[in-house]
């Protein structure tokens, strides 16, 4: 990897600026009615998988059920959810379809989430001590967090973290660690654990109450496949959401180096933390997109139907200017995640400046 | 009927619904039912345009069919009409040109296409029957008293007929007509809109006189004419409805003879346009009650935050939409791009729009 110049960083700002407005200028009818249509897909799918569940004196009709249940709850999850809340949709001026309005099929409450995720991780992106979700506070998953004897346990946390990874997000947005600097009062813990427990409440009694009830003799298929649904969709978000930033390849920063940060560093800082997945279009939406990780960064509140479309013009760009563009199979990927999850929860000497850091303004500042 | 008085099926129908959303959640029932039929959003009024029948080369009249929840209207008064066009909802207010009393269940609004109009030119010349729309209920003050006096005056012009066209349907019902008189403005014959009713109406009823001013061959109405097409005009109720400048006169003439409590206007433009070029203007938070003078330059956002307005914020770099606010009224400059934007209802992010004009938002 050559090095970059102030200006060469600025001028591939500007480039990104130009298909950044190319979207915008071209969005329309088109997106509007993907979008539509993914949410009127998911609903049905949701609908049938539970029809089908209350068929499940049939095995195969529990596997059918549960598998449809599934996927519309990765659907509503990712390629709905997460990107409606990131403001991606609120150029059409929908009420139904708005991140002020929106609310997930998922335990933690939407408003939660849109703080510690869409400002704290997508405005800090892999910056140590301000983007939370490195390691999600409970890993180290950069070898700049000091090592602790706690650490050692980390293949173990991550891995009863997958299934369970909806509960992780709720308490991780509790920022219970804020508590510590004084930064947060116990009360407002308490009122956002109230929320919490209220949202969670309800999303527990429609899984594991009352459409068991509703199917009578079959209460316990039904709960069970709904807890199967719930599981899978925890376990594929975990896995393409650790997949965005912590494969080997990505780096991370501090807080030094970003500061007065300009806005091509910061489209640089964006592609520098994040990897993409490759795949086939359906493996796509089922990831929510998430696979275009390094569009997403760059461009987070873009309709996530256009990313496909962009991201040769990106890779394009980062070849010009010499600059990586991590991507590989789901499959490459999360061995290196795990790899990483491992070798980080062993004590290692702390770096004095990051490799592979290209940038002469991020090293300079640190 | 009301429409607003909530009846025991209404009831039922809740508290079923309020049953049910623990199946749904975080969702509502209607969430799924609405992808079989719109119109059965109780949250959103819709409606389902069923025809489009051209009036004259750009006006057209669109029947429309009202969701759930809808309540009838009075003669003379408008809705909002929110319609999405590119992909994107565009709000704008409509006068009903039905009669109340039409009877089966659908309504109309009549739509004259105005050069580069967003909306107008959309629904006259690209809207299909079965297009959804935005509805709200109908609202407005321009409509006729109980009971109907007995000598009125319409004065309009252009598509200005179009709340005054509902009244004379709904006059015509009973098959008896109030004196009326209507001098009404067009450019020419063919472009009278409904001319070929109004003149049947005029025709089957001796007491309804009808004034046509065809401006292009005979000038504009000009008020001075009043007493000798009208010349019992003081003792009329007065309806009127056209551009701009011809309520203002209106307004002048009826005030200058001491009985402007007898005319009543409905302006389909605001009199007044602000925003001067150069941006900045006096920002209104509605919501908590505050103001501020704001540079062209300067983010709504800190506006607010300087004037003591517990804003919303979090990137401050407009990514992450924590900051957003619903405009009321005024337009905002998008700091990024320079691009002037907003319309009233949209919501719209504090952190990189800033005044252009006066602006009130609701924070
Ligand atoms: C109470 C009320 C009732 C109304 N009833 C009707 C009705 O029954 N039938 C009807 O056709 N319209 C009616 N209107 C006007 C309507 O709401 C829209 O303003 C109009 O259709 C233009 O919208 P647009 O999106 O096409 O124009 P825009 O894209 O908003 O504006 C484009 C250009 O047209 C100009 N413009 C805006 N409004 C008008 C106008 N009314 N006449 C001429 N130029 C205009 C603008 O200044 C701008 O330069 C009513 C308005 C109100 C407030
Ligand atoms: S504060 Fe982030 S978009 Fe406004």
């Amino acid at each position: 990897m050559k090095t970059i110049s102030e200006a060469e960083i600025e001028e591939f700002g500007r480039e990104l600026d130009k298909i950044r407005d190319d979207v915008i200028a071209s969005r329309g009818e088109d997106d509007a009615r993907y979008i539509r249509r993914v949410i009127a897909v998911q609903r049905a799918l949701e609908v049938s998988g539970r029809a089908l569940l209350f068929a499940s004196v049939l095995p195969p009709a529990w596997l059918a059920g549960t598998a449809a249940l599934a996927t519309a709850k990765i659907l509503e999850n990712m390629e709905i959810g997460h990107n409606v809340l990131h403001g991606q949709w609120d150029w059409m001026r929908d009420p139904a379809i708005h991140s002020s309005t929106w609310e997930w099929d998922l335990v933690s409450p939407a408003r939660h989430w849109k703080y510690t995720h869409n400002y704290l991780h997508h405005k800090w992106t892999n910056v140590l001590g301000k983007d939370r979700d490195i390691g999600f506070v409970l890993l180290r998953l950069s070898p700049e967090q000091p090592w602790h004897p706690y650490y050692l346990g980390q293949p173990l946390y991550n891995a009863i973290l997958a299934p369970f990874f909806e509960w992780g997000v709720a308490l991780h947005d509790l920022e219970v660690e804020r508590l510590r600097g004084g930064d947060k009062s116990w009360a407002e813990v308490f009122a956002q654990v109230r929320e919490i427990l209220r949202k969670a409440g309800r999303q527990a009694v429609k899984d594991y109450v009352a459409f068991p009830l509703l199917a009578g003799p079959l209460f316990l298929p039904v709960l069970i496949g709904n807890f199967t649904a719930n599981m899978t969709r925890n376990v594929w978000a975990h896995t393409v959401i650790f997949c965005g930033h912590f494969p080997d390849e990505a780096a991370t920063f501090t807080e030094e180096q970003v500061e007065g940060e300009t806005r091509g560093e910061w489209y640089l800082r964006q592609l520098l933390g994040s990897c993409n997945l490759t795949g086939g279009s359906l493996f796509h939406i089922m990831a929510g997109n998430l696979s275009y990780q390094i569009e997403h960064h760059l461009f987070p509140d873009l309709p996530s139907n256009r990313y496909a479309e962009v991201a040769p013009r990106v890779r394009a760009l980062c070849e010009r200017f010499g600059l990586p563009y991590n991507t590989g199979s789901l499959l490459r990927q999360t061995a290196r995640v795990w790899k990483r999850v491992f070798r980080l929860a062993l004590p290692t000497p702390t770096p004095k400046s990051r490799a592979g850091c290209p940038t002469p303004a991020l090293t300079q500042a640190a | 009927m009301t429409g607003l008085a909530r009846t025991p099926i209404d009831d039922v129908t809740l508290r079923l619904a309020d049953t049910a959303a623990w199946l749904t959640t975080p969702l509502m029932p209607e969430d799924y039912l609405t992808l079989i039929n719109p119109l059965w959003s109780s949250r959103e009024l819709r409606g389902r345009v069923e025809a489009v029948h051209p009036e004259t080369k750009d006006v057209a009249s669109l029947v429309i069919r009202p969701g759930r929840s809808w309540s009838t209207h009075r003669a003379g008064q408008f809705i909002r009409v929110g319609v999405d066009i590119d992909g994107v909802r565009h709000w704008r207010t409509y006068s009903l040109s039905s009669a109340p009393e039409r009877g089966d269940g659908r309504v109309t609004i009549t739509v004259k296409s105005v050069p580069g109009g967003v909306v107008s030119t959309h629904l006259v010349h690209r809207t299909t029957p079965g297009t959804i729309v935005g509805l709200t209920r109908p609202e407005g003050g321009f409509v006729l008293p109980e009971p109907v006096p007995s000598r009125l005056l319409f004065v309009t012009a252009g598509s200005g007929i179009t709340p005054v066209m509902a009244m004379l349907r709904s006059l015509a019902r009973p098959g008896e007509m109030p004196d009326v008189i209507v001098l009404h403005s067009a450019p020419t014959r063919e472009e009278v809109i409904f001319g070929p009713e109004l003149r049947t109406l005029a025709g089957r009823f001796p007491h309804l006189l009808l004034h046509e001013q065809h401006t292009r061959s005979s000038g504009r109405l000009n008020l001075s004419q009043l007493p000798d097409l009208c010349p019992d005009w003081p003792e009329r109720h007065v309806w009127a409805c056209g551009p701009t400048g011809m309520l203002r006169e209106a307004e002048t003439y009826w005030r200058e003879a001491g009985i402007a409590d007898r005319l009543r206007m409905e302006h389909f433009r605001p009199a007044v346009t602000t925003s001067a070029a150069g941006g900045g203007g006096h920002v209104r938070f509605l919501v908590s009650g505050r103001e501020a003078d704001a540079d062209g330059a300067t983010p709504l956002l800190v506006v607010g935050e300087n004037a003591g307005v517990l804003m919303p914020s979090g990137c401050r770099m407009g990514i992450c939409y924590r900051c957003t606010g619903r405009l009321r009224s005024g337009r905002v400059r998008d700091l990024r791009t320079g691009r002037e934007y907003g319309e009233e209802g949209e919501l719209i992010q504090t952190c990189v729009s800033a005044a252009d004009g006066n602006v009130e938002i609701e924070l």
